[in-house]
């Protein structure tokens, strides 16, 4: 079933429509083609300019703290008692997460392209942070869209992107959750196309945005790789990242597609149960469709209409996913799995108390998942966990749960 | 011909406009629609555009988001739609209805169901919002096969390459947006409008349809002067959910709206 990947295949996608296979595409109202079209070209002149390059490094390295450590946790592992469990730490990036090296990206695309107004939708809010962030630093303006339920759930992150001076959006509309969050900022993009830079932070949205979020977010894997190298003098046996729109884990999955021997699993937000309807993952429950400008997994009813997710994590909570992940689904790459909502607070409490590193909710699938799938491995094998953010923010939801009031 | 080249063509030959509503399918409930169809008709309107609801409507502003919702509440689905057209189609067989929503629902349903479905019901045109010609491949070949008009939408952001180009997918009509937004926003700049549309007038011979920002007979009368014909959408939709309690106020409401419209855009005709 599984596809052996070439890099002469993957240079050739997405294709010059921006199609993964199947998957992705451009499909937006007219108003947005142009703009498209013209990030498309800037974006894939600015990919070979070594002077875009360098100065995209040059922030990565002096603002953002990078490179990010690979770090043995080995008490992990040993209460585990499995494979070796490593960790690529994404949360000691400035502002906590893996969004900005993406934001940082996109950041410097507006300024050469010389837009001086950003929006950007956010879940967890850690997209709006990093978002807000950049903006702060080159003195753009910043709109921030949030449905109305994740500005309760994620309200120290809202706070922060506050005293960045973003404008956040509070948006009532449909789920009032993320999927919610980009129809308005698309909204509003349409209505200020003109001045207007739309940073996206995941892999989806319409053609050229999940490859260019891919190659920003990419630093993760190629750090991983010569890391693990380096470390280990050999290539992890399995890579593991949550997914909500994919970027994290397809930072990390990407520069290891052609490396056969490495098993890539890709944890969505199991919910309540997959039975029970009440989750957000497209990849292991739902069906291609198309929403947000590219053709996709999604979760949907029998009519086509978007379904509701549900997750404790606000950055999973989104009903589809990035194409490319798709597209390796479907080909047989990557496994696509699930955890629940249990699972991940569990996973969050375990982390936090064996190794002393506090995960995002929406890092702790990950965790969860990786911790079982290393009780199956040998002890010689070696499983990366993309640690894709920390969980100060999701702190109130703990105590929240745990009846505790802060 | 198609019965939308057919109405277009007969108006043109008298100087007239097309005057075009649209209503979302299903709002307030789907067993009205069919109903206000009529209604509209009497007004003197000459192609109905009817919204599929849609649970994302990514291009539409508060008023055809709030028509979605209460039309999915009443599960009206595009084979609702679809039954809706049939329906109206028993008493109306002159005037044009073109489907106008997101590619989310016909592919669900399936594009090749879809299109014998739409053709069988008596849908004559199809404008999905959220499908550029470069991705309607696969799914134009199957509208034309069947005399269904693909419509296409054009922007003031299109270049002159993609209005040929796209004009060049379209049949029927083309639909010009009359300004960077969403639906419902009153944003409309006629002297702008009237100069992207003789433009497009010099681009391609396909009737030109205007839409987004025309709410009254004033607004009708100055973009008609320039165009083929206006579309009129959130206004329409803000007066049936203002008035959803009361179907035959509602009716009134919409003829009121509608008949000074087509009023000034006879007064036009040369
Ligand atoms: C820490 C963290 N990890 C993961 C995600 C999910 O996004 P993605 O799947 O694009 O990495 C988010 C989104 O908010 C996040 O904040």
């Amino acid at each position: 079933m599984s596809v052996k990947l070439t890099e002469e295949m993957l240079t050739a996608l997405p294709d010059a429509r921006g199609h993964f296979g199947a998957f992705g595409g451009r499909f937006v109202s007219e108003t947005l083609m142009d703009s498209l079209m013209t990030l498309e070209r800037e974006y894939l002149r600015l990919k070979k300019d070594p002077e875009f390059q360098a100065t995209f490094d040059k922030d990565l390295a002096d603002y953002v703290g990078r490179p990010s450590p690979l770090y043995f946790a080995e008490r992990l592992t040993r209460e585990t008692g499995g494979a070796q469990i490593w960790l690529k730490r994404e949360d000691l990036n400035h502002t906590g997460a893996h969004k900005v090296n993406n934001t940082i990206g996109q950041a410097l695309l507006a300024s050469f392209l010389g837009k001086k107004r950003i929006i950007a939708e956010t879940g967890a809010g850690q997209h709006g942070v990093a978002t807000a962030t950049v903006c702060a630093r080159l003195g753009l303006e910043c709109h921030v869209f949030m449905g109305a339920e994740d500005v309760q759930r994620q309200s120290l992150n809202v706070y922060r992107m506050k005293l960045l001076g973003a404008q956040v959006h509070s948006v009532q509309s449909g789920s009032r959750t993320l999927k919610d969050a980009m129809n308005d900022a698309m909204r509003d993009w349409v209505t200020n196309v003109d001045d207007t830079f739309y940073i996206i932070g995941t892999v989806a949205g319409p053609h050229p945005y999940p490859l260019l979020v891919r190659d920003f977010q990419s630093v993760i894997g190629r750090e991983t790789r010569s890391q693990s190298l380096e470390k280990t003098g050999k290539l992890p046996d399995a890579l593991v990242a949550c997914v909500g729109g994919g970027s994290n884990a397809i930072g990390m999955f990407y520069p290891f597609l052609t490396d056969e021997s490495v098993q890539l699993y890709g944890v969505e937000a199991g919910g309540l149960g997959i039975e029970t309807g009440q989750h957000a993952a497209p990849l292991c429950a739902g069906r291609p469709g198309v929403l947000h400008g590219n053709r996709t997994y999604l979760m949907e009813d029998d009519d086509g209409q978007i379904a509701a997710t549900h997750s404790v994590s606000a950055g999973l909570d989104y009903p589809g996913v990035g194409p490319e992940h798709s597209w390796l689904k479907d080909i047989g790459r990557a496994n696509y799995v699930s955890v629940t909502d249990d699972e991940a607070l569990d996973a969050f409490r375990m982390l936090t108390l064996v190794e002393g590193i506090m995960p995002a909710l929406e890092t702790a699938h990950a965790v969860a998942y990786a911790v079982k799938l290393a009780a199956t491995m040998d002890k010689d094998q070696m499983v990366v966990i993309n640690i894709s953010g920390r969980g100060d923010k999701d702190i109130h939801t703990i105590a929240q749960l745990d009846g505790i009031e802060l | 011909m198609s019965r939308i080249e057919g109405v277009l063509q007969t108006l043109k030959g008298q100087g007239r406009k097309a005057l075009i509503p649209f209503i979302t399918a299903g709002d307030p409930h789907p067993d009205e629609t069919v109903g206000l169809m009529h209604t509209m008709v009497d007004a003197g309107v000459n192609i109905i555009e009817l919204g599929v609801p849609f649970s994302d409507p990514m291009a539409d502003g508060p008023v055809i988001q709030l028509a979605c919702e209460r039309a999915l509440k009443h599960s009206t689905s595009l084979r609702r739609v679809l039954a809706i057209v049939r329906e109206f189609r028993q008493t109306n067989d002159t005037t044009p209805v073109v489907l106008m929503g997101y590619l989310n629902p016909i592919e669900a349903m399936g594009y090749e169901a879809f299109a014998d479905a739409a053709a069988e019901a008596g849908v004559d045109g199809v404008l999905t919002v959220d499908l550029p010609p470069e991705e309607a491949g696969d799914v134009a070949p199957l509208f034309a096969e069947r005399g269904l008009d693909s419509i296409f939408l054009l922007a003031p952001t299109t270049t002159d390459e993609r209005i040929r180009a796209i004009a060049d997918h379209s049949s029927g009509y083309v639909y010009y947006v009359s300004f960077n937004g969403v639906t419902g926003a009153a944003k409309i700049n006629v002297e702008e409008v009237a100069a992207k549309v003789a433009h497009v007038h010099e681009l391609t011979a396909l009737p030109v349809a205007v839409g987004f920002g025309i709410r009254d007979a004033e607004t009708a009368a100055a973009v008609g002067r320039v165009s083929d014909g206006v579309i009129v959408g959130s206004v329409l939709v803000d007066t049936i959910a203002r008035n959803q309690a009361d179907i035959e106020e509602l009716k009134r409401a919409l003829t009121d709206l509608l008949n000074p419209m087509r009023e000034a855009l006879d007064s036009l005709a040369s």
